[in-house]
């Protein structure tokens, strides 16, 4: 019996990081109180900073296979792995920011303090803050990045645990508002606690199938011809409705709204970029490398899956009167115009030359709604009535021209979501598109486009509120620190880079797009 | 390497814009119209260069095979010298728009300025409407000058946006819905466009290496079928922009609530994107598609100008009907376009340049006539012209200019219009001759309403000055391009001709054999 190997050099981002994470616990047990939330807080960025650093200087290093076949570190992984880091970062910026909810963070410390009363100044003057956190998100972080490298159905499984336990914690974390968050937390472990068993039952149907869990090989047993058709058909369903369960695709999301609403805004968007990021790489992965010879009978209920996803979020984001409902029901339709590259399966031997295909549009898609996305609920957190986020429509009245450059970029987030050119949100709409319409679903095209009006409806309507109608003197936008501010012009930055020199993003996107079988 | 002329024209309005932003209203009106008056000089500049030397050509997103491609021919050049004419026009007639918003008008409780006397006051400065237009004239340019689809695309979205809040900021009581109901239809334009500019991505890429520019897609082998559907997508595109009946309904609401400043820049500018896409990329495009839809297309045209006209004659706000004569011209120059000669093609470009300028004019007319009467009705006035004769006498030229008058710089682009669709399409023509006799009814009707008969009590209070020094700045520029291009047409229709013979060779069309009468033998 010879010892398993393990490929230190292509799995090293993954290590720092579950080091980080490790040292934090450790930090959470030895740092004095007063100085934790600061080294908790470094020490995230770090151990994020030097895994991206890693990532970054192993583009040149040849694919490979890595720890017993269980990861594939290939292109499509390494694309992940960069945008899950760069928008950790982000999210570790906004969980770390302590100025706008006046010198605390947005996470409850004790369960028992009320918000605002006077023992909860003492317990910040004491400096009893939740550090948890920053364990949590790295934790789940780690999970983000082993999802979409995963190469077997187990591995991927674990992953899928280990990116959702500590995602139903943080969100039931929130210092102000903590019924609705702990409703939210709960009915997100429900929920996910489901999608998990149907995922890991649809693992065993497709073990059944092709007696392996390697994804290699269960694309054998399809391309061979195994007899067994009914386990193929069950086992795909089910591992994809554990998925998308986690994209947020109709009719798997239920819980999007509620959770969205409920968790502490940092967590909410950490959840709506990051989440979405891993999910899609673990789509993409699942569906291209172990279920590709199937194709042609997931490509239909997959389609009718993003119709049903863009229509659903479009239509019913349209009735929404509140700020960070309205940005969950827009991850929703965006879910569904993302899935519409995934639909077209334009990837590998079908990908022809020049052409960009479907995994580059679909991550350089989730660039551009991350960075859009992110910095609206950067924004989003700045925007107060007495102490705690006021996110009514009514609250937003008049911003843009009580806060011109906050305005501006609100705006700009805004446009891009709604795909308006010179925004990173239309070439990633244009791409996702393109990679549909090749594919040969020139007709989801049509309607991913008449549903891009739709959603242009609700984006332009909170642009009209926030320029054109009077502002509610109740409301503050608060003074905001240092990380917040960073999160918020690096997403106006890269909009407008995304929206203006694509080029060699996408470029970068494209050559590294297949995927390692 | 030359210099970049072309950027150096789209980019300065930009500059210009954001400039006037950072002045924080010390100067910003002074600064804005420098910067218009400098883009007059870098427009009209181009006109007589080379285009060879005038294009250019980067690449861009290489992935797609898009470019930062511009060039110049004739068409592009006559539109940015219309541009680039009316821009500091309509600045100087808009001097004072946000006046009233220094003065900070009536408000509700809430701060939100409020009706009074029905006017609602502007919402921002006038240095800010003047940062929009120079924003709004450099996107437009960049629509007229690009080569490349994607930049194209992008910049025919983008105008959308500043023209959204010149029209949502100053103006009339119900301006915000006009702007919403602008937003949204030209949104639907622009997205059914999108699926067009995708489609023929798709097909140039699997033509081979895929490439947006406009040359390269030219000619490029499609079927049938596809070819019918991308061309429909195009053309409503273009038919929402150069509002064609059924999609028009946009215009004359917007046209009643925004400044009429806003509005020229509107329809004499920013709708010309409508008719130039369809020549520059209809045609050359998709050439068999564009002959099969042609009857489909040209009943329309015939529609909209009927329409438009009877709509005029009945409108009784002056805005209103200054809009409805700008869809039945809008259907002239679709009516040139597609009855496929080169004369009538020539005369649809040319009548482009024509009705910016009248289209224009009328606009600002009214707009004095408005901003004194604090109405535009027709039935707010009566007997004016005794009170202020010059403004009548301009609102006659301008309207007599509209109606196409010989002399006058309509008449040429009309005249060749119909008489280059006369061999093809006789009863679409016949139909069409019998609109220019309602065009002299709406314009003499409304001057006869407004200016003639017994002085009103209404003129007799609100008509106390003739127009100022500013306003025959404004004015007289545009009547004397109207009368230069109405007695000069020659040099332009020369400048634009090679694009009208560009045109008919894409559609594989030749011009109808000359025949002479044979005296009834």
């Amino acid at each position: 019996m010879t010892s398993p190997t393990i490929e230190y050099g292509l799995i090293a981002p993954l290590l720092v990081l579950l080091g980080g994470a490790v040292c934090a616990v450790l930090v959470e047990a030895l740092v004095p109180r007063t100085r934790r939330f600061g080294v908790q807080f470094g020490l995230a960025v770090i151990a994020q900073l030097i895994a991206l650093t890693l990532v970054c200087a192993g583009w040149s290093v040849t694919p490979g296979v890595a720890v017993m076949g269980g990861l594939s570190i290939d292109g499509p992984t390494r694309i992940v792995w960069s945008l899950l880091l760069v928008f950790g970062l982000g999210a570790t910026l906004l969980y770390g920011e302590r100025r706008v909810s006046g010198g605390t963070s947005a996470f409850a410390a004790q369960a028992h303090t009320v918000p605002g009363s006077r023992a909860e100044h003492e317990a910040i003057a004491a400096r009893q803050e939740n550090t948890e956190v920053f364990v949590l998100l790295e934790l789940s972080l780690f999970g983000m990045l082993v999802f979409p490298a995963a190469n077997d159905l187990l591995t991927m499984f674990v992953a899928l645990e280990i990116l959702s336990l500590p995602l139903y914690v943080m969100c039931s974390l929130a210092r102000r508002r903590r019924l609705l968050s702990q409703e939210a937390a709960l009915k997100y472990f429900l929920l996910g606690a489901m999608s998990s068993a149907l995922f890991l039952f649809g693992a065993a149907l497709l073990y059944g199938f092709s007696g392996s869990f390697q994804f290699a090989d269960i694309d054998a047993g399809i391309t061979l011809g195994i007899e067994s058709q009914t386990l193929l058909m069950a086992g795909l369903a089910l591992t994809s409705i554990g998925v998308l369960f986690k994209i947020g695709a109709v009719p798997f999301h239920s819980w999007v709204p509620d959770v969205y609403t409920g968790a502490p805004t940092p967590v909410t968007a950490f959840m709506a970029v990051c989440t979405k990021l891993a999910a899609f790489g673990g789509l993409l992965r699942l569906l291209f490398v172990a279920l590709g010879g199937a194709r042609w009978d997931w490509q239909l209920v997959l389609a009718v899956i993003a119709v049903l996803t863009m229509v659903f979020g479009a239509v019913v984001g349209l009735a929404q009167n509140d700020v960070k409902r309205l940005l969950a029901y827009s991850s929703i339709a965006h879910a569904g115009f993302i899935l519409v590259a995934v639909v077209g399966a334009m990837a590998g031997d079908a990908l022809g030359e020049g052409l960009t295909g479907s995994v580059s549009g679909v991550m350089f898609y989730l660039a551009g709604y991350g960075l859009a996305t992110m910095g609206a609920f950067a924004v989003l957190t700045m925007v107060r009535r007495s102490g705690g986020e006021a996110t009514g429509f009514d609250a937003w009245a008049g911003l843009g021209r009580r806060e011109p450059v906050l305005g501006a970029i609100m705006t700009l987030f805004l446009l891009s979501m709604a795909g308006i050119p010179l925004t990173g949100g239309f070439v990633g709409k244009l791409v996702a598109f393109v990679a549909g319409w090749q594919g040969g679903y020139a007709w989801l095209v049509v309607v991913a486009i008449v549903m891009s009006l739709v959603t242009a409806g609700f984006y332009f309507r909170l642009v009209k509120i926030m320029y054109f109608d009077e502002p509610d003197a109740s409301v503050d936008v608060v003074k905001a620190g240092t990380p917040t501010w960073v999160v918020i012009i690096v997403g106006a930055v890269g909009t407008l880079v995304l929206g203006l020199a694509p080029g060699s993003v996408l470029d970068l996107f494209t050559s590294a797009a297949g995927f390692l079988r | 390497m030359t210099f970049p002329w072309l950027t150096l024209v789209g980019l300065l309005p930009i500059a210009g814009s954001i400039i006037v932003l950072a002045l924080r209203g010390r100067g910003g009106r002074t600064a804005a119209m420098l910067f218009a008056l400098a883009e007059l000089v870098c427009g009209l500049a181009i006109v007589p260069m080379d285009p060879a030397d005038l294009a250019e050509q980067h690449s861009w997103i290489g992935a797609i095979g898009a470019w930062y491609a511009l060039d110049a021919d004739g068409m592009t050049k006559l539109l940015v010298a219309l541009t680039v004419i009316l821009v500091p026009i309509v600045l100087l007639a808009e001097w004072h728009v946000g006046d009233a918003h220094a003065a900070r008008g009536p408000a509700d409780g809430k701060g939100r300025p409020v009706e009074k006397d029905g006017v609602l006051p502007p919402r921002w400065s006038t240095e800010t409407f003047m940062a929009l237009a120079l924003l709004l004239e450099g996107f437009t340019l960049y629509v007229f000058m690009a080569s490349d689809l994607l930049l194209f695309y992008i910049f025919f979205e983008a105008t959308l946006i500043p023209m959204y809040f010149l029209i949502a900021g100053w103006g009339g009581t119900g301006r915000t819905g006009a702007a919403l109901k602008f937003l949204l239809y030209s949104l639907l334009g622009g997205l059914v466009l999108l699926l067009g500019v995708i489609g023929m991505y798709v097909l140039s890429a699997s033509d081979g290496a895929p490439s947006l520019l406009t040359a390269d897609l030219t000619g490029l082998p499609m079927a049938t079928g596809t070819e019918r559907w991308l061309f429909v997508a195009f053309f409503i595109a273009f038919a929402i922009k150069a509002p064609m009946v059924p999609v028009h309904t946009w215009l004359p609401d917007t046209a009643e609530q925004a400044r009429p400043g806003a509005s020229s820049l509107l329809v004499a500018t920013l709708d010309k994107i409508g008719t130039f896409g369809m020549i520059r990329f209809c045609l050359a495009f998709f050439p068999q598609a564009s002959s099969w839809a042609t009857p489909f297309v040209l009943t329309l045209a015939v529609i909209s100008i009927f329409y438009g006209a009877i709509m005029a004659i009945g409108a009784k706000n002056l805005l209103r009907l200054v809009a409805f004569t700008s869809v039945s011209h809008f259907g002239f120059m679709v009516l040139g376009i597609f009855a496929f000669t080169t004369t009538s093609l020539t005369g649809s470009i040319f009548y482009m340049l024509g009705h910016g300028f009248s289209a224009a004019a009328m606009f600002l007319v009214v707009g004095f006539l408005a901003d004194r009467r604090g109405s535009a009705l027709v039935a707010d006035f009566g007997g004016a012209q005794k009170l202020v004769p010059v403004l009548a006498g301009v609102f006659l030229v301008s309207g007599l200019a509209t109606l196409g008058l010989p002399g006058l710089a309509n008449f040429a682009g009309e005249y060749l219009i119909m008489s280059g669709a006369w061999s093809r399409h006789l009863v679409f023509v016949a139909v069409a001759v019998i609109a220019t006799v309602l065009a002299a009814v709406y314009i003499m009707l409304a001057y006869q309403r407004v200016f003639t008969g017994p002085v009103s009590e209404a003129s007799q209070t609100h008509m106390t000055h003739d127009l100022s020094g500013r306003e025959r700045a404004v004015i007289a520029p545009l009547i004397v391009l109207m009368l230069f291009f109405g007695l000069v047409p020659g040099p332009a229709l020369d400048m634009v001709a090679p694009t009208a013979q560009q045109a008919m060779v894409h559609v594989s069309a030749s011009d109808p054999e000359p025949s002479v009468s044979n005296g009834g033998k």
